[in-house]
């Protein structure tokens, strides 16, 4: 056996490789440049992000493999690759300001957020298990380091242990639902496993019981990383906890790879199966979206609010995998598109809303007027939670239209009817969020918020995002066909 | 099959039964004579020094920490040298690689102040 | 020789008392360990289904594997360690400042 250079196709991975050496090199700014010149390690993050787009930008409609099927660029992969380094740019445009205001400007962070992002990438660039379970650790081991980023801070202690456990239990299922799955059929490939499963049921019966629970495991692992009831228990506290950005960071990127990784294992590998694992899919749907919805309608903290909304989304999304079929997919694709620019943008408001001396607090209360002194941070954030709650203009209303349409045409209506009552129950708790910031009187007299230039980008695109694909989204629907597997 | 799990009952019961009976028949039978000497804790027939719960001092945590890592890593090594001959160049250039990476790693910790005995 | 089944068997019951021990013990360093315990299980079946297959592969994976709870270990000593400064405390049942 000899390997060579040229057998590798390095174009595949020539994002993932960008990404990390751009890592190396703010780790290494880290330890070499004095206090005062660390400011440029964030603006050499978002270079290689940029950087690493283009490459992808490169990619895309190649469909290439390389390192016999660990690495493809099948547009599906580029679609996510672009989701991931769309939402971790606007992670370090907002992390620019908060750093600044936390005075903890650090090379190492934005090193973290571009591993991350490298993980994510290797998650939805692959058809093997043993690959994705790389990926999601690399983004995981980065997520627990950057969520108790602010050491001194007992909530942030707390958010990163919390998360740690959770994630490292989760890790454990999903091991062992690999170590099963490989044991029954031999192989972690999941375009094997597609075609193999057939062939098994017929020839080993004794096996069928590993696939079965090693796919019952592969099911608990991910509900805990994607944080579908009954696995979401870490994620309203670590939203709390962990820095603002970082919070927004673990709600768009890490849950769209996840379900990257989801789709890819259960629309294809497992796809057979599908009577099997669907009532379970049905059940995690509805639970996470009614347990989302009735527990953000007691929150006061703002954070919180938005764990739960994103515990409930990721409910909607779950209809998808019920439904099935390539509308569906497209409609997931379509959904985390619109879903990671409204709680960035959201999230964005929360920082700029947010100071040093009260970091972590965000409570409903300090909202209370700040949309009549601040009209932008306002008007913006109203669009947001308008588009997070799926009324008509936005975009949030079509995500949602899409997916529960594929639903219905598939037959699953009493999925869409909860789904809709759902929807409904969050109106609630979405505009009380409007109704604090403009119509609750201010409970001591607060000056305007001044807006740091990288914020209010990240406000600015987003919130116009949601609203021309809103009125216009075609082109993301298009975009979203096309990049099914 | 109702009559084998019957069995799986039947061994679970008289394995527990069992523990119990070789406990209490210990209990009851052997001489019960405790003296500073015996209750004292058992180091290699030493001495003892001190207690045995003392807290350690948390700079070896980081240690055993960044010990951990490096030393894990050399698990990629071994299988890399038993079939060196036969890979060729190119993973001698793929291991080189990845030392590097260790290498920042370590360049990083470094610098951090992490190895330094404060 | 042993059957495969029984190594199947022994990282099953491994596999249970990492889930049981993390589910009931309350010193952090513990439910940690449980944790390592569940990931080496799941070593243990991947190599025992690699010898009864005879493929390579499971053991590459094993390796992968332990290089991964390697780093989840010192990235999670080091959360412990800054829970215990800020805490003096390695209980869980101390991580108590958020709930609902």
């Amino acid at each position: 056996m000899d390997l060579s250079l040229m057998d590798i196709n390095w174009r595949v991975i020539l994002p993932e490789i960008t990404l990390a050496v751009f890592g190396f090199v703010l780790l290494l700014l880290e330890a070499f440049l004095p206090k005062d010149k660390k400011r440029i390690t964030g603006h050499i993050a978002w270079i290689g992000i940029v950087l690493s787009f283009l490459f992808c930008l490169n990619l895309y409609g190649t469909q290439l493999s390389s390192f016999k099927g660990m690495a493809l660029s099948d547009n599906f992969a580029i679609f996510f690759s672009f989701l991931f380094l769309i939402s971790s740019f606007f992670v370090i445009l907002q992390s620019l300001s908060f750093l600044k205001r936390e005075e903890q400007v650090r090379g190492d962070y934005y090193a973290l957020i571009l591993f991350a992002t490298l993980g994510m990438i290797l998650m939805a660039s692959t058809l093997d298990l043993v690959v994705i379970f790389l990926g999601l650790e690399i983004v995981s081991i980065s997520l627990y380091i950057l969520s108790g980023f602010r050491k001194k801070d007992l909530k942030s202690n707390e958010a990163s242990l919390k998360f740690f456990l959770m994630g490292a239990f989760a890790t454990g299922f999903l091991v062992y639902g690999i170590a099963l799955i490989y044991g029954s059929l031999g192989t972690t490939n999941l375009e094997k496993i597609f075609i193999l499963i057939p062939l098994t049921e017929t020839t080993l019966p004794g096996k069928d019981f590993l696939l079965y629970a090693g796919i019952g495991l592969l099911i608990v692992g991910f509900g805990f990383k994607i944080a579908s009831v009954p696995f979401h228990m870490w994620m309203p506290d670590v939203f709390e906890g962990a820095p603002a950005p970082i919070a927004a960071f673990i709600s768009a990127g890490p849950k769209s790879a996840g379900f990257a990784a989801l789709l890819r294992i259960f629309l294809l590998a497992f796809s057979s199966f599908k009577p099997d694992w669907i009532l379970i899919f049905w059940i995690l749907s509805v639970l996470s979206m009614t347990t989302g919805n009735l527990l953000a309608l007691w929150q006061t903290n703002l954070k919180r609010l938005l764990a739960y909304s994103s515990i409930a989304h990721v409910g909607y999304i779950l209809i998808a995998f019920v439904a099935g079929g390539n509308s569906a997919i497209s409609g997931v694709l379509f959904y985390l598109s619109i879903y990671i620019l409204m709680n960035l943008g959201a999230f964005a408001i929360i920082i700029s809303m947010g100071s040093k001396d009260r970091e972590g607090t965000d409570l409903f209360k300090e909202y209370a007027g700040a949309g009549l002194k601040n009209p932008f941070l306002g008007v913006f954030m109203a669009i947001f939670m308008l588009s997070l709650s799926g009324f008509p203009p936005t975009a949030g209303f079509l995500a949602k239209f899409y997916i529960f349409s594929s639903a219905v045409k598939s037959g699953y209506l009493g999925l869409v009817i909860i789904a809709v009552i759902n929807s409904m129950i969050s109106v609630y708790y979405y505009l009380r969020v409007i109704v604090y910031m403009f119509m609750k009187p201010a409970e001591e007299d607060i000056k305007p918020v001044s807006i740091p230039f990288s914020l209010g980008l990240v406000i600015l695109v987003t919130g116009i995002g949601i609203l021309a694909f809103g009125i216009l989204p075609q082109p993301l629907l298009d975009l979203a066909y096309n990049s099914i597997f | 099959m109702p009559s084998d799990y019957a069995y799986v009952g039947l061994f679970l019961l008289f394995g527990v039964l069992f523990v119990l009976f070789v406990f209490i028949l210990s209990r009851l039978i052997a001489p019960y004579k405790p003296n500073p000497v015996k209750k004292e804790n058992y180091e290699c027939g030493e001495v003892p020094i001190g207690q045995g719960w003392i807290q350690f001092n948390v700079r070896y945590y980081l240690y055993a920490i960044i010990f951990v890592i490096f030393d894990v890593e050399v698990v990629f090594l071994f299988p890399w040298a038993v079939v060196y001959r036969s890979l060729g160049f190119f993973a001698f250039i793929e291991m080189l690689i990845f030392i590097a990476i260790l290498l920042f790693g370590l360049i990083y910790v470094w610098k951090k102040g992490a190895l330094k005995w404060v | 020789m042993v059957p495969v089944s029984y190594y199947i068997l022994l990282s099953g019951v491994l596999f249970s008392i990492g889930v049981l021990g993390f589910l009931i013990r309350r010193n952090v360093i513990v439910v940690f360990m449980s944790v390592e315990l569940m990931l080496n299980a799941a070593n243990l079946a991947i190599i025992a289904f690699a010898r009864n297959i005879g493929s390579l592969t499971g053991q590459v994976i094993v390796f992968l594997v332990m290089t991964v709870a390697a780093a989840e270990v010192g990235v999670g000593l080091a959360i412990i360690m800054m829970f215990y400064r800020n805490k003096k405390s390695v209980n869980v049942d101390d991580g108590n400042l958020m709930k609902w």
